[in-house]
């Protein structure tokens, strides 16, 4: 866990900012747009990474907080009116509501039955909002379509570059936020929830409102990463909110690391990138790689549980660690926490 | 009224596919404690594997026998190689591990069958001689084989050695490993005959969704939903809860919300059970010991 302020730590944060700073202005038009997407994704899996990796709660759904940000953002803009900047904020704070609401029942559940319900959410997204009742605001199985925003102020950047850089700042933001969470008083309330519940309650957290409270921020993240999605793709249809689009984030964060907030990135790049190779397969291999990222997200998520429990992230810290032995490797190999164990390590039975 | 008796007939004969489909659920549960996402993706693999059989000639009964005895051997498989090391990890690992597998056997179905939705043929055929025209001839048989799997089930525990094993594994594994059972193969049996039932499921449902990779998410949600309502450690509370859904899905369906909603029916019966009675109807309370 990243609790040292390790100089190492504050290094690769300002090189991943500079690099993603300076990225579009010397990559061309498409991979600046799938730049942003990548940005767009680890927001949605630092706020599932929040929930499931920190707190411990398994969510299967959270395409359906990302469809909620990126239709309440549709519907401001298209009829309402409202700029695109205003309509993010209001369409995230939507989906903490929606997350705090959905976290009241939640707190009933065991793990394995918030699996269950969320994972009934995430099929049931695409019915809902293709319902017809609705269809005034969210135009039925059609979706909506929106209108690519211009950079403010005749700042001489293009539509792609002044996208990205709103993802990137959102991004931006959103992380130093998470990660001032997680490494305070909060945030270790959230991991003994998640390792030890009845200890922790005993020592005075509030779980209850810790668990909601986390499901609402945690929806709020995937919330403003619809909303920028929605902005981005200038799309939103209820096929592309599916059961695909939420595991593609529990793959993101396994693979990422779970527990880690800079696996996020990772795990962006990996959900970003799979879909987009296999795509280029398909013109060598035929329609059976159509079958490919479904097969390689299956496997590296065995494979991840089995042999990697804390991810992309957690190799890296761990080489990282092996090179330069830094006090916080002190503590924990004179028996600090065992993140491993936490998730998929091996635990002793009783 | 016509409507509605053929509504209900209907429900019924999808009910009986999802309390198949929970009760395998139901399996696994009662001897791991954990649910298993990959129950659906599992059922559609045996499914293709019988319609691949019957694609090459095979007499349907042939198919059918056969599928059930591949798809245990599968289950059985299944459990020895990727479930069971993870036995002792948290509820967290095994929930990703489950929905690895399924993202492995919706893919794999699709590169090897293709995506194409395609029909899928049922045994029975010409006019019902049950269900007083209320049901056509495949839901009759539908619900004709579902009970004949519930007996056999309901034997198989209540008069078979074996059986009796693998109850006493689910319920005391410590005691039934001193007393000479082996605890981790009754799991994998346990894994086996869950998907054993589920290619039941599989290829009782094939003829009404039709055969494609992604054509058991509905029903594995109300498979859910069913075995949510009766208490997941019911079996018979799960059939119960699978019937029920089944027919209360379809006249939700029909007269109140239309189908094109039918899963957030499902969705909502799992929410409201889970709020207010989070064991269910027939399941026992869950008390943990601080």
């Amino acid at each position: 866990m990243a609790d040292a302020d390790s100089a190492l730590d504050v290094l690769v944060i300002i090189v991943v900012g500079v690099v993603a700073l300076g990225f579009p202005f010397v990559a061309s038009g498409y991979h600046i747009y799938q730049g942003a997407q990548v940005l767009i994704f680890a927001v949605a899996l630092l706020g599932l990474n929040l929930l499931t990796g920190f707190n411990g709660q398994i969510s299967l759904g959270h395409g359906a907080f990302f469809a909620i940000g990126g239709y309440g953002a549709a519907i401001l803009i298209t009829k309402f009116g409202l700029p695109y900047w205003a309509a993010i904020p209001l369409a995230s704070i939507a989906c903490f509501v929606a997350g705090f609401l959905f976290g009241f029942p939640a707190l009933r559940f065991g793990g394995l039955y918030l699996a269950l319900a969320t994972f009934a959410l995430a099929v049931a997204t695409p019915q809902i909002l293709s319902y017809k009742g609705f269809d005034a605001f969210t135009g039925g199985s059609q979706g909506l379509t929106l209108m690519k925003p211009h950079a403010p102020f005749g700042i001489g950047l293009n539509a792609d570059q002044w996208l990205y850089l709103v993802c990137l700042a959102w991004a931006a933001v959103l992380y130093w936020a998470a990660r001032n969470l997680v490494r305070g008083r909060i945030g270790r309330g959230l991991v003994a929830i998640r390792d030890q519940p009845i200890a922790a309650e005993t020592m005075g957290i509030n779980a209850a409102l810790y668990k909601t409270t986390c499901f609402g921020v945690s929806a709020l993240y995937a919330g403003v990463a619809g909303g920028l999605s929605a902005i981005a793709v200038g799309f939103v249809s209820p096929e592309s909110f599916g059961l695909p689009l939420s595991l593609a984030f529990l793959v993101g964060i396994v693979v990422g690391g779970l527990g880690s907030l800079g696996g996020a990135l990772f795990g962006a790049l990996f959900i970003e990138f799979v879909p987009n190779i296999a795509d280029q397969l398909t013109v060598n291999f035929g329609e059976g790689a159509k079958a490919l990222p479904g097969a390689i997200y299956g496997v590296l998520l065995i494979l991840v549980m089995a042999a990697l429990p804390t991810g992309v992230a957690g190799a890296v810290r761990a080489a990282a660690r092996a090179f330069a032995p830094s006090r916080q490797a002190k503590i924990e190999k004179s028996g600090g926490v065992n993140v491993a164990a936490s998730y998929g390590g091996k635990e002793e039975s009783p | 009224m016509g409507e509605f008796l053929h509504q209900l007939a209907s429900g019924l004969a999808l009910g009986g596919v999802y309390a198949i489909m929970a009760l395998a659920l139901v399996m696994i549960y009662q001897a791991t404690h954990l649910i298993n996402f990959a129950q659906g993706e599992m059922a559609m693999f045996s499914t293709y594997f019988a319609w691949k059989l019957m694609d090459l000639g095979e007499p349907y009964w042939f198919a059918f026998f056969a599928t059930v005895v591949a798809s245990f051997i599968g289950g059985v498989v299944i459990e020895r190689l990727i479930v069971r090391p993870f036995a002792n990890a948290p509820i967290l690992a095994s929930v990703i591990v489950f929905i690895g597998l399924s993202l492995i056997f919706n893919s794999l179905a699709g590169w090897l069958y293709g995506y194409s939705v395609t029909s899928f043929d049922s045994p029975f055929t010409g006019r019902p001689w049950f269900g007083a025209g209320y049901m056509s001839a495949h839901e009759a048989g539908a619900v004709l084989v579902t009970l004949c799997v519930l007996a056999l089930v309901y034997a198989f525990f209540r008069f078979t050695p074996l059986g009796l094993a693998m109850r006493a594994a689910a319920q005391n594994p410590v005691s039934s490993r001193l007393v000479g059972i082996r605890v981790g193969w009754m799991l994998a049996i346990g894994w086996g005959l869950a998907a054993a039932i589920g290619s039941v499921a599989g290829m009782m449902a094939a003829p009404i969704v039709y055969l494609d990779p992604n054509m058991m998410g509905g029903v594995l949600l109300y498979a859910f939903a069913g075995a949510v309502l009766g208490g997941i450690d019911n079996p018979f509370g799960a059939v119960f809860g699978g019937i029920a859904v089944g027919v209360l899905g379809n006249l939700i369906g029909a007269y109140v919300v239309g189908d094109e909603v039918k899963l957030s029916v499902a969705l909502a019966i799992i929410i409201a059970v889970l709020v207010w009675r989070p064991s269910g109807l027939f399941g026992r309370r869950l008390v943990a010991r601080v």
